[in-house]
C-alpha cells in the first residue's frame, strides 16, 4: 500500500468512561423526553387523542342513554354515559398508545430510528424509551380526561356519576391505568415495530384494535352467554376496562355483590383483572424486545 | 489480513430476495486511512455500509470492525464507530442542540463533557449561530452537517460515511473534506466513505471499485489511474458496430462499445486519434483524448459506464 497512515492513538472513546447503569437508563431517559417533546410540538395530536373520545363519550352517552339497561351487576340508576366512562378512558389511552407508537414507523421512514439502532444502547432501552414517553402521554390525558368529565358536569353536558375517588382508590386507579398505558403502548409498539407504512398500521387499527375496544365491555356490557360473551372473556383488554371500573367503585355500593360472579356476563375480580393485565403486559413488552433485537433488512431501511 | 486492521471483510456475500447486493467481497481497512467505495447506486456500497454499521446481519462471510466480529460483537463495535447515514437520521421536530443532546445521551454522554463536545462540534462545523433553529427549517446543506456533527460526537475511532456531500455545494464539500484530513491527522481516526462522486473518490487515501456487488478494482487512486496504459480515446460515430469493426481490421485493436460511442485505450494516443479521424473522416462525428480517470477505470473493469450500471 503507498499510503502512510498516521499512527496516532485514538483518544478515549465514551466506551471507557461509560457506567453500564448511565448506558441503560440514559437512553431511556433521551428518547422517553423526545417522545413528549415531540407530542407537545404538534398539537393536532393532543386534540385527536383526547378530542374524540370526549366528543364519543357526550354524544354516544346521550344517543343510547334510553335504550341502556345497566347490567346485573350494577345499580339500576347507572346511566349509560357513567357506564361508558372507564370505557373512554380505556379508549383514550388506546388511542394514544397508538399514536405515539405509530411514530415508529415515520421514525423508520425518515431515518431517525437507524440512528438509534447503530447506537450502543440494549434493544431493552428502546423499547422503554418508546413505551415509557407512550405510557406517560396515555397517562396525561387519561388523568386529564376524568378531571375534564367533572367539568363537565358543572356545564350540564354530563350526568352525575357515583364515582367518588378517594385519596387510595385514585392512587390505584393512577398505577392500573400506567399499567394498561404500558400495556397497550408495547401492543403498539409490536403491531408498528415490522410494519412499513402508517396505512398498514390504520388497517390493523379498524380491523383488530377498535373491535378489540369495542368488545372489552368498554362500549356495551357483556351478554349473558352466547359467542358474544366468549370473545368478551377471551379478550385480555376486558380485564383491563374491569379493573379500571372496579377501581373507581373501590369505596362505594355501586357494584352489587353480583358482580363477583366470574361467569354469565359478570365482572371479573380485581385479582383476575391486575394478573391477566401483568401477564398481557409481560407477553406484549417480551415480543416487542424481541422484535426489535432482530437484526434484518428492514432495520437499515 | 492484518489483525489490526480497522475493517476487515472476508467473502462477504448479501441477497435481498432473489436480488444479489453483495458477491464474494474480499478487502480491508487499515487503521487511520480515508478509504472510498465507488459505485453507481445499486452497487452495493450502502448493504456493505449496513453490514459494517452493525444493522444488517451477515448471510455469508465475515466482517470484523477494529478487530471486533461484527456478528458476535455488535455492541463492542457500536460504541467506538460514528455512522452519517445517507438517509437522514434527525429529527426534525426538535432544534440541532436537542438533537445532539439525545445523540450525546445515546452514547452515554452527559453533563458537562456533553456539553463541552456538543460546542466543539457546532464550531468546528459552523454551526454556532444555528443551534436553537429546529431541523425541519433547515437547508439540506445544514442538515448534513448536522449529521456529521453528530456521528463525531462521541470521538468515534472509525467514522462511516454514505455519501457524506449529498446537498452540499462545493464550498461545503471543500470544508468537509478539509475538516475530515485535519480530524484524521489529529485523532487517527478511520474513515470509510462510500460515494458515487468521481472528484471525492480522488481525495481518498484508497479506494475499492464496486460493481453490482463485486469487487470491480481496489488501489489508490493513482495506481487504478496507472492500471490503464497510455490514454483514453473516445469516439462518436453514425454506426458504432460498422466502424468497430473496421477500426479493428486496420489497428489492430478492438475498441469497447459504451451505447453509441467507442473507447480505445492505448499508448500514444494522440497518434492513434489523428490516424483515426484521417482513415474515416465520414464515420467519425467527434473524437476526444484524455488522461485515464477513475470513470475510466470504471469502464475499464466492469465494461460498461457509471449511468448504465445505475439504470440496471
Amino acid at each position: 500500500m503507498s499510503t502512510t497512515p498516521t499512527t496516532v492513538e485514538p483518544p478515549p472513546t465514551a466506551a471507557s468512561e461509560l457506567k453500564p447503569s448511565r448506558a441503560f437508563w440514559l437512553p431511556i431517559w433521551t428518547l422517553t423526553q423526545r417522545e413528549l417533546v415531540r407530542f407537545f410540538r404538534q398539537r393536532t395530536r393532543v386534540v385527536g387523542a383526547l378530542g374524540q373520545p370526549l366528543i364519543f363519550w357526550i354524544l354516544f352517552g346521550a344517543g343510547l342513554h334510553g335504550t341502556f339497561q345497566a347490567p346485573s351487576w350494577a345499580t339500576e340508576s347507572m346511566s349509560y354515559q357513567e357506564y361508558f366512562f372507564p370505557g373512554v378512558a380505556v379508549m383514550i389511552l388506546m388511542f394514544t398508545a397508538i399514536f405515539s407508537t405509530i411514530s415508529i414507523i415515520e421514525d423508520r421512514r425518515e431515518g431517525f430510528l437507524q440512528g438509534v439502532l447503530v447506537a450502543p444502547i440494549s434493544r431493552l432501552s428502546l423499547v422503554l424509551g418508546k413505551l415509557c414517553g407512550g405510557t406517560v402521554l396515555a397517562v396525561f390525558q387519561a388523568v386529564l380526561f376524568i378531571a375534564a368529565a367533572r367539568l363537565l358536569f358543572f356545564l350540564g353536558l354530563a350526568p352525575s356519576m357515583q364515582i367518588e375517588f378517594t385519596l387510595v382508590s385514585a392512587m390505584m386507579s393512577f398505577l392500573f391505568v400506567t399499567l394498561l398505558a404500558f400495556t397497550l403502548t408495547a401492543l403498539g409498539y409490536m403491531i408498528a415495530w415490522p410494519m412499513d407504512s402508517t396505512q398498514g398500521f390504520h388497517a390493523i387499527m379498524s380491523v383488530f384494535l377498535m373491535p378489540m375496544w369495542l368488545l372489552s365491555g368498554a362500549f356495551f356490557p357483556a351478554a349473558e352467554s352466547g359467542w358474544l360473551a366468549w370473545v368478551i372473556r377471551l379478550n385480555p383488554l376486558t380485564y383491563g376496562v374491569a379493573g379500571l371500573r372496579r377501581l373507581m367503585y373501590w369505596d362505594s355500593t355501586t357494584l352489587n355483590s353480583s358482580a363477583d360472579s366470574v361467569g354469565g356476563g359478570g365482572l371479573p375480580s380485581l385479582a383476575m383483572c391486575v394478573l391477566v393485565t401483568c401477564v398481557f403486559c409481560a407477553a406484549c413488552v417480551g415480543m416487542s424486545v424481541w422484535l426489535t433485537g432482530r437484526r434484518t433488512s428492514k432495520d437499515s431501511r | 489480513m492484518s489483525a489490526s486492521a480497522a475493517i476487515a471483510v472476508q467473502g462477504l456475500t448479501h441477497r435481498y430476495g432473489d436480488h444479489q447486493a453483495l458477491r464474494d467481497l474480499e478487502f480491508h481497512v487499515e487503521r487511520g486511512e480515508i478509504f472510498g467505495l465507488l459505485g453507481p447506486n445499486g452497487g452495493g456500497k450502502t448493504t456493505l455500509f449496513r453490514v459494517v454499521s452493525t444493522l444488517l446481519p451477515i448471510q455469508e462471510g465475515a466482517v470484523s470492525v477494529l478487530g471486533f466480529d461484527v456478528h458476535r460483537q455488535p455492541a463492542e463495535i457500536r460504541f467506538r464507530i460514528g455512522v452519517t447515514f445517507q438517509s437522514p437520521s434527525l429529527d426534525a421536530k426538535l432544534t440541532i442542540r436537542e438533537n445532539l443532546i439525545h445523540q450525546a445521551h445515546l452514547y452515554g454522554l452527559c453533563g458537562k463533557t456533553m456539553r463541552t463536545r456538543i460546542d466543539d462540534r457546532l464550531q468546528r462545523l459552523g454551526l454556532g449561530g444555528r443551534a436553537r433553529d429546529r431541523v425541519e427549517s433547515l437547508s439540506g446543506g445544514l442538515k448534513r452537517r448536522v449529521e456529521i456533527a453528530k456521528g463525531l460526537l462521541h470521538d468515534p475511532q472509525l467514522l462511516l460515511l454514505d455519501e457524506p456531500s449529498t446537498g452540499l455545494d462545493p464550498g461545503a464539500r471543500h470544508d468537509l473534506w478539509q475538516y475530515l484530513q485535519r480530524l484524521r491527522s489529529e485523532t487517527g481516526v478511520t474513515v470509510l466513505i462510500a460515494t458515487h462522486l468521481m472528484e471525492e473518490a480522488e481525495r481518498c487515501d484508497r479506494l475499492a471499485i464496486l460493481d453490482s456487488g463485486r469487487l470491480a478494482a481496489l488501489g489508490t487512486p493513482n495506481e487504478l489511474r496507472e492500471s490503464i496504459a497510455g490514454d483514453c480515446i473516445t469516439i462518436e460515430c453514425r454506426n458504432a458496430d460498422e466502424l468497430s469493426e473496421m477500426i479493428a481490421e486496420r489497428f489492430a485493436v478492438k475498441p469497447k462499445h459504451l451505447g453509441d460511442t467507442l473507447r480505445v485505450e492505448r499508448e500514444n494516443g494522440h497518434e492513434f486519434l489523428r490516424d483515426v479521424v484521417a482513415a474515416f473522416p465520414d464515420e467519425v462525428t467527434t473524437v476526444s483524448l484524455g488522461k485515464p480517470t477513475l470513470e475510466d477505470v470504471f469502464i475499464d473493469r466492469t465494461g460498461h459506464r457509471f449511468w448504465e450500471a445505475d439504470a440496471e
